[in-house]
C-alpha cells in the first residue's frame, strides 16, 4: 500500500513537472545570456533583432532578442506580426547609455508565448547590474541622460506593471507581440557573423519558412532615414509603431474611432477633420485631430508635444517629448495640401 | 490587521514620493494578484497615487472602501497614466463605497466589462471646476450590464456620469453636480436613467448619438423620475468636445437619438432650455459618416414637471445669437425646443413624420413649447403642440433591465 502511495505520489510530481513552469524570480534564471548577465551576449538560440522604425520610449536604448523552440521555425506572413509559435520568448531590455559608466539597464521585458497565449513579465535591474528582478507592480527610477539635442534630463524612467503591459499588447483583449512583423524586421543587421538582412538571417538559420525573394518583401520606412521612404511613408510609420497598438480597429483606443494603423485609407478615422471623442482638456481646445496644412491647430499634434498625464499621447511608456517624432510629424501634416472640413 | 497600520503608517511618518510609491505598488499588486471572486478592501484615509490603478481580465472583482468620503484616492500628483482606477476586459466587477479624487483624465473607466456596478462610489474634481479637469467621472465605455447606483460625480469638464457605447445600462439614484454635462447617455442602448438629482451642471441629462465612433445608433432609452433643476452652470468644457455647444441652462438633450422617453421628470430652473430635442445640424459639424442618422425620431416627453425663471436664453456662442437675433423669445424661452429638421426618407404623403418616427408630447405640467424650424432659416416657427399629441410604445426592458444585471 505504501509503495501504491509511493508511485501515485511520484506521477504526479512527474506530470506536474510536465505543465509549463512559473515565471523565474531573477532573469538570470532563464540562461538567455552567456558571461555577465549585463552585457546582454546571447546564448546559442537566442537571436538579436531590432526594427526598422521602433516605438519611442523617453529615449530608452534597447536590445531585442528572440527565442525560438528548439527546431521551430515561423511562417512567413507579408502582414502583421509574425505568428511565432508556442515556446517562442521575445526579450527586451531597455537601457540608457552613461557618460560614467557604460550602459545603465533598467528593464527587461519578457513576453512568453505559452499554450494559453502571450504572457508579459517585467523584470527590474538592480542597481548593482548583476541580475533584474521579476516586479508585477512595475517601478519607477530617476534617470540621466543628454537627449539627441545635447541637453542633459533627469526624469522618473516609468517600468510598467503587468496591467500595464496589457494596455498596448492588445489586440481584441488578447495579448501580442507589437513589433516584429516581417515589414519591420526587413533591414540590416550587424550579427557576430558579419552583416545581414534580417529576414535572410532568420531564414538561412531555419528560422523563418516561406521567405520571398527579399525585393518581394515590404520593408517599414526607417522614421529618420529619408534614404529609406517619402515623409508620409515615414511619418505613417512613426504613428503605426507608437500609436497604431492602441488606435486601431482591434485596440483598445477603438472608443475613439481614430484609427492609425499603417493600413489605415479612410482619411476621417486617420484624423483628418476628425472630431475629438472622450478626450475632454486633451483636445487642447482644438477642433479637429488632424487639419491638413496646420500642424498647430491639430489635436494629434498638441498631445504629442504634452507631458501632461491628462493631455499627452501615447498615454504610457514617456515622460518626455520625443522631439524628433515630433517634428516629423509636424513636418508631414504641413505639407498636407490645405482642405475645407 | 497588519495592512491598515502599515498604510496609517505611511500616511502619517512619510509624504516623501516613496511612501506614496509604496502604496501604489502595494494596491496594483493587489489588483494584478487578485484571483477570480476576490474582494479587494481599500482601507479609510485618503491615499495619494502618482498613477493610474488598473484592474484587467478578472471575473467577479469587489473593488471595496470603507465608504464615500472616507476612503479617498487622490490623484493630485498624478504623474503617470490619465485614469485613477481602470477595469478592462472582465466580467462582473463590482467598485463599491469610495470615492476616487482629482484625477488627471478620467476618474474611473471601465472598458469591454460584461457587468460593472458602481455602487456609493464618488468621482470629484475639488477646487472650483474648469476646463483643466478630467473629462468624465464615471465612465463605462463599450460596456455590457451597466449599473451605477447611489454614485456622486462632480466637476468634470465632460460628463459626470457618462455611458458611452455600451448596452443595457441602470443608472439611478445618482448625484451629478458641477459638470458640464450631468449624466451623458452616447451611442448606447438600453438605458434607464432614473431617481436622479442633476443641478448646477451646465446641462442635466443628454441622451445623444454621434458620428464617427465605433459603436453606433444608441436608442431604447428612458429618463424618468429624475430631478433635474437648476444646471446653468457656465459651461467650461475644453473647445472641440461635443459638450462645449450645450447651452448652460439645459435640463435634457436629446440629440440625434431615437426611441428616447423622458417622462415623470421633475425639469425646473434651467433657464435657457428645459428639454430640447435637435438634430446632429444643430452642431455645425461636417457629417462625414455615411452610416450615421443625425436625425431624432421616436422621441416622447410626457408627465414631466416644469418650470422656469422669466429670463432670457442663459447660452453663450453661436446659440447665444441664435437665440437674440434669429428666436427673440426674449424672456419667454419655451421649456421644450424642437428644431424640426426632418428626414425626408421617414415623412408621409403630407411631409409629415410617419407615427412611429414621431415626436410625442403630452401631459406635461406648466409646459410651453417651439418648433424652430431651425431648417428653414427659423422662418416659421411654431408654438403648437398640436403635431406632437400622440404616444408612442415604451421600447426596451423596463424595470427588467434592473432586475437582469446580476449583482
Amino acid at each position: 500500500m505504501k509503495k501504491l502511495i509511493f508511485i501515485s505520489m511520484l506521477a504526479i510530481v512527474l506530470l506536474s513537472s510536465r505543465s509549463e513552469p512559473g515565471p523565474e524570480e531573477l532573469l538570470s534564471g532563464y540562461g538567455f545570456f552567456t558571461g555577465r548577465l549585463a552585457d546582454q551576449v546571447p546564448a546559442e538560440g537566442v537571436i538579436p533583432y531590432q526594427l526598422n522604425t521602433p516605438l519611442f520610449s523617453d529615449y530608452a536604448e534597447k536590445a531585442r532578442f528572440i527565442k525560438l523552440p528548439q527546431g521551430a521555425a515561423v511562417p512567413y506572413s507579408a502582414n502583421g506580426v509574425l505568428q511565432f509559435p508556442v515556446g517562442t520568448v521575445l526579450i527586451k531590455t531597455f537601457y540608457f547609455p552613461q557618460t560614467d559608466r557604460g550602459k545603465r539597464l533598467m528593464e527587461t521585458r519578457l513576453l512568453i508565448h505559452e499554450a494559453g497565449g502571450w504572457k508579459a513579465l517585467e523584470y527590474i535591474w538592480n542597481d548593482e547590474q548583476t541580475d533584474a528582478v521579476l516586479e508585477v507592480a512595475g517601478d519607477r527610477k530617476p534617470v540621466t541622460i543628454t537627449n539627441p539635442a545635447g541637453r542633459e534630463i533627469t526624469f522618473d524612467y516609468i517600468m510598467p506593471n503587468l496591467n500595464q503591459c496589457k494596455g498596448c499588447h492588445n489586440t481584441n483583449d488578447v495579448m501580442q507581440p507589437i513589433g516584429p512583423s516581417a515589414r519591420q524586421l526587413n533591414g540590416e543587421l550587424l550579427y557576430a557573423s558579419g552583416t545581414e538582412n534580417q529576414l535572410q538571417h532568420w531564414s538561412r538559420l531555419g528560422m523563418l519558412k516561406d521567405l520571398p525573394p527579399i525585393n518581394e518583401v515590404p520593408a517599414t520606412p526607417v522614421w529618420n532615414d529619408p534614404a529609406t521612404g517619402s515623409l508620409n511613408d515615414r511619418a505613417r510609420a512613426w504613428l503605426d509603431i507608437n500609436c497604431a497598438h492602441c488606435h486601431k480597429q482591434d485596440g483598445p483606443a477603438r472608443t475613439s474611432a481614430l484609427l492609425l494603423s499603417y493600413e489605415e485609407k479612410d482619411s476621417t478615422r486617420l484624423g483628418f477633420y476628425k472630431t475629438p471623442v472622450a478626450a475632454g482638456r486633451g483636445s487642447g481646445g482644438l477642433q479637429y485631430n488632424i487639419v491638413p496644412g496646420d500642424p498647430e491647430r491639430s489635436i494629434l499634434v498638441y498631445r504629442m508635444a504634452s507631458t501632461d498625464p491628462g493631455v499627452m499621447m501615447p498615454e504610457l511608456s514617456r515622460k518626455l517629448v520625443h522631439a524628433e517624432g515630433l517634428e516629423l510629424i509636424k513636418a508631414w501634416i504641413r505639407q498636407m495640401p490645405a482642405t475645407q472640413p | 490587521m497588519k495592512l491598515p497600520l502599515l498604510l496609517s503608517l505611511a500616511a502619517t511618518c512619510c509624504t516623501a514620493a516613496f511612501a506614496q510609491q509604496d502604496v501604489q505598488k502595494k494596491f496594483q499588486r493587489q489588483l494584478i494578484m487578485a484571483e477570480d471572486g476576490d474582494t479587494i478592501t481599500f482601507p479609510a484615509g485618503r491615499h495619494t497615487l502618482l498613477s493610474t490603478l488598473s484592474l484587467e481580465g478578472k471575473k467577479q472583482i469587489t473593488l471595496r472602501g470603507e465608504g464615500m468620503d472616507r476612503t479617498i484616492l487622490s490623484f493630485a500628483g498624478q504623474q503617470e497614466g490619465a485614469e485613477g482606477l481602470q477595469v478592462s476586459n472582465a466580467q462582473q466587477i463590482t467598485i463599491a463605497d469610495m470615492t476616487v479624487q482629482d484625477t488627471k483624465g478620467d476618474g474611473i473607466k471601465t472598458m469591454h466589462v460584461n457587468g460593472i456596478t458602481f455602487r456609493n462610489v464618488k468621482t470629484e474634481w475639488t477646487g472650483k471646476p474648469g476646463a483643466d479637469n478630467g473629462a468624465y467621472g464615471l465612465y463605462p465605455v463599450q460596456c455590457e450590464n451597466v449599473l451605477i447606483d447611489s454614485c456622486t460625480a462632480i466637476g468634470a469638464s465632460d460628463a459626470g456620469i457618462y455611458v458611452g457605447q455600451s448596452t443595457r445600462i441602470v443608472v439611478k439614484n445618482s448625484l451629478a453636480r458641477h459638470n458640464v454635462a450631468g449624466i451623458e447617455i452616447e451611442n448606447s442602448t438600453y438605458a434607464e436613467v432614473f431617481h436622479n438629482e442633476c443641478t448646477e451642471n451646465t446641462g442635466g441629462i443628454l441622451v445623444f448619438d454621434l458620428p464617427d465612433l465605433i459603436v453606433k445608433k444608441g436608442g431604447h432609452v428612458k429618463v424618468y423620475n429624475n430631478n433635474i433643476h437648476h444646471n446653468n452652470y457656465p459651461n467650461f468644457a475644453p473647445k472641440g468636445n461635443i459638450v462645449a455647444q450645450v447651452p448652460q441652462g439645459t435640463g435634457v438633450m436629446v440629440l440625434a437619438t431615437g426611441n428616447v422617453a423622458v417622462y415623470g421628470n421633475r425639469i425646473h430652473y434651467n433657464n435657457s432650455i428645459g428639454t430640447a430635442v435637435i438634430s446632429y445640424f444643430m452642431t455645425e459639424k461636417p457629417v462625414k459618416d455615411s452610416t450615421y442618422v443625425p436625425y431624432p425620431a421616436a422621441v416622447q416627453i410626457f408627465d414631466n414637471d416644469y418650470r422656469r425663471d422669466k429670463v432670457k436664453f442663459q447660452g453663450k456662442g453661436r446659440m447665444g445669437l441664435m437665440f437674440r437675433f434669429k428666436l427673440r423669445f426674449g424672456r419667454n424661452v419655451p421649456h421644450i425646443i424642437y428644431d424640426g429638421i426632418l428626414n425626408d426618407d421617414w415623412t408621409d404623403e403630407s411631409g409629415r413624420y410617419r407615427d412611429e418616427y414621431r415626436i410625442c408630447i403630452r401631459n406635461n405640467n406648466n409646459v410651453s413649447f417651439a418648433n424652430i424650424d431651425a431648417g428653414n432659416n427659423f422662418r416659421n416657427i411654431s408654438r403648437s403642440m398640436a403635431l406632437h399629441d400622440c404616444t408612442l410604445p415604451l421600447t426596451g426592458p423596463s424595470r427588467e433591465a434592473d432586475n437582469n444585471i446580476a449583482l
